[in-house]
């Protein structure tokens, strides 16, 4: 098939301004979530529909790109989204997280830092915090713009007096300038404190959902918790057993069946980087 | 009492349509008052209950509500966000069906909780110490803290849909039908709990019941209902012992004497 039959990005130009409006909205409400005219994308629901919209919208012809699937550059999901977009826009991609200007991302925040300048886009399967704590979606509008959270913390309590702690490992409630409670999409709980006071841009597209929510840099987001339990993050006894790094997320990987393990950074590039002394590093 | 009541009703109504759900519906509720609303299925009790609590949009008359600073509220034009809070603070709602009132996924604990967190209670430990208290004062043992609903008997959800309730020092409680479906002694337990409570707490309650000697055993004050309107009301032993309408008359004489 001949990419050139496609416009720029995939997307229609309308389309692509409905999204933009979205996202407009969705950076002047910081953790609203606003409904938009997803289109059928050529890939399944779950595969990041929501994501490749939102970057099909914000992407540039003179934007590099980095596609990341649980931290990994090289899975399938990230190589196939990277290959659509030099595709169907033509645009340079990476695996540097330094180099990207765009980071369309799945259940991950990169472990080099970002910078002023950066668009980080989140596939989000479920952008409703509130979803299975209360089914129906009409009330939780209501409680979003009453601001009625007890709900939410009720969950908390749930898994204290249940494990002794808060055992919500990924996906973990946020609450966005103060004011709305937010999903910030599968990423484990490690991430959660990259996001607040980021200065990059965090985009979140939620395709099957039809939802777009936003936090602009320099945005305090919160990741909610109770006085004498605080909210902590995952901590590992190992650094990784290919780059030595530590304070970095870690993935198990199974080596044998015998019982076999070792854990390995989930971000792929910021691993390779440290190995090869290339590039910029964590 | 003090000398302003805490609800002022007047001309209350509410229609489904061309059906009368209630009409012309006036009383005053006073701090400390619990007053029964009796009358047959179908007499509109609990259209009335539900128009008082907000739960519903009344079609015509006023609710004014005495707030906690002193000044007086019409509740049709308070903002939803400030009824909502009201709801879960002021006020309490006991339901005939406790699942409809309780959180069947979540443990007691966070039941009770749920309202504390709900005003910004953020302390953990603050918040499951109220919990047990709570617990202890409806008669659900400390070890069932952790437990859900779905473990408890019909009597123990129904004390914990009011300890939920009451967990904010709410001033005024609605009540639907709260013994409806329970057996006879735990039906007599759970009146002594809520009558110790109502006095402790100084209570305003409204009770909707169809059982007279709920009535009898809780208020201070029962309105009889039929068809939708208020056919008698007065001082509980009054209507009781004297019933003056012929409805009233047919509803007390009802009464198996056993």
């Amino acid at each position: 098939m001949n990419a050139a039959t496609y416009n720029f990005a995939y997307l229609d130009e309308q389309t692509k301004r409905m999204i933009r409006r979205a996202i407009l909205k969705a950076l002047a409400i910081p953790g609203y979530q606003v409904p938009f005219a997803a289109r059928e994308m050529p890939m399944p629901y779950g595969w990041g529909t929501g994501g490749v919209q939102v970057t099909a919208a914000v992407i540039g012809p003179g934007d590099v790109l980095k596609v990341i699937d649980q931290g990994a550059d090289d899975t399938t999901n990230a190589v196939s989204i990277r290959a659509f977009f030099r595709k169907v826009a033509g645009v340079a991609t990476t695996t540097h997280t330094a180099e990207a200007t765009v980071i369309q991302t799945r259940h991950r925040i990169p472990e080099y830092p970002l910078k002023e300048g950066q668009i980080l886009v989140y596939q989000v399967p479920i952008p409703e915090p509130l979803r299975f704590l209360e089914p129906r979606e009409t009330e939780t509008r209501v409680m979003h713009g009453l601001e009625d959270y007890g709900l939410m913390h009720v969950k908390l309590y749930e898994d204290i007096a249940h494990h002794g702690r808060i055992a919500t490992a990924y996906a973990y409630p946020v609450k966005v300038a103060g004011r709305y409670v937010m999903d910030p999409s599968p990423i484990p709980k490690f991430d959660n404190p990259k996001m607040t006071m980021s200065p990059a841009l965090q985009l979140f597209g939620a395709g099957r959902e039809k939802r777009i929510y936003a936090v602009p840099p320099y945005t305090e987001v919160k990741s909610l918790d109770f006085e004498d339990h605080p909210f902590e993050v995952q901590t590992f006894n190992e650094p990784c057993a290919l780059c030595g790094a530590r304070n970095v997320y870690l993935d198990e990987v199974v080596l044998d069946d015998r019982g076999g393990r070792m854990f390995v950074c989930s971000d792929t590039d910021n691993c390779e980087s440290r190995r090869t002394g290339t590039g910029a590093q964590s | 009492m003090t000398d302003a009541p805490i609800l002022e009703v007047r001309d209350l109504a509410k229609t489904y349509g061309a059906r009368l759900g209630c009409a012309d519906i006036s009383f005053d509720l006073w701090p400390g008052e619990v007053l029964a609303v009796v009358g047959e299925s179908g007499s509109g009790k609990t259209t009335l209950l539900n128009c008082l609590s907000t739960r519903l949009a009344a079609d015509g008359g006023s609710i004014v509500y005495a707030m906690r600073d002193g000044s007086r509220r019409d509740l049709a034009t308070m903002p939803e966000a400030e009824r909502r809070f009201l709801m879960r603070t002021d006020w309490g709602f006991v339901h005939q069906n406790p699942a409809d009132g309780l959180r069947m996924g979540v443990s007691a604990g966070a039941n009770v909780g749920e309202r504390l967190m709900a005003i910004g209670d953020r302390h953990y430990g603050r918040i499951r110490g109220t919990a047990l208290d709570w617990l202890s004062r409806v008669e659900i043992a400390a070890d069932r803290i952790d437990d859900g609903p779905r473990a408890f008997s019909g009597g123990m959800r129904q004390r914990l849909q009011i300890a939920r309730n009451l967990v904010t020092a709410p001033r005024l409680v609605f009540m639907d039908e709260p013994t409806g479906g329970l057996d006879v002694s735990v039906q007599a337990r759970l009146l002594d709990l809520m009558r110790g409570l109502v006095r402790d707490l100084g209570l305003s309650v409204i009770i909707v019941t169809h059982d007279l000697a709920v009535a009898r055993l809780l208020s201070h004050r029962i309105m009889v209902m039929k068809d939708g309107r208020v056919i008698e009301e007065g001082l509980t032993d009054r209507v009781l012992d004297d019933p003056r309408q012929p409805y009233t008359q047919l509803l007390v004489s009802s009464i198996p004497q056993a």
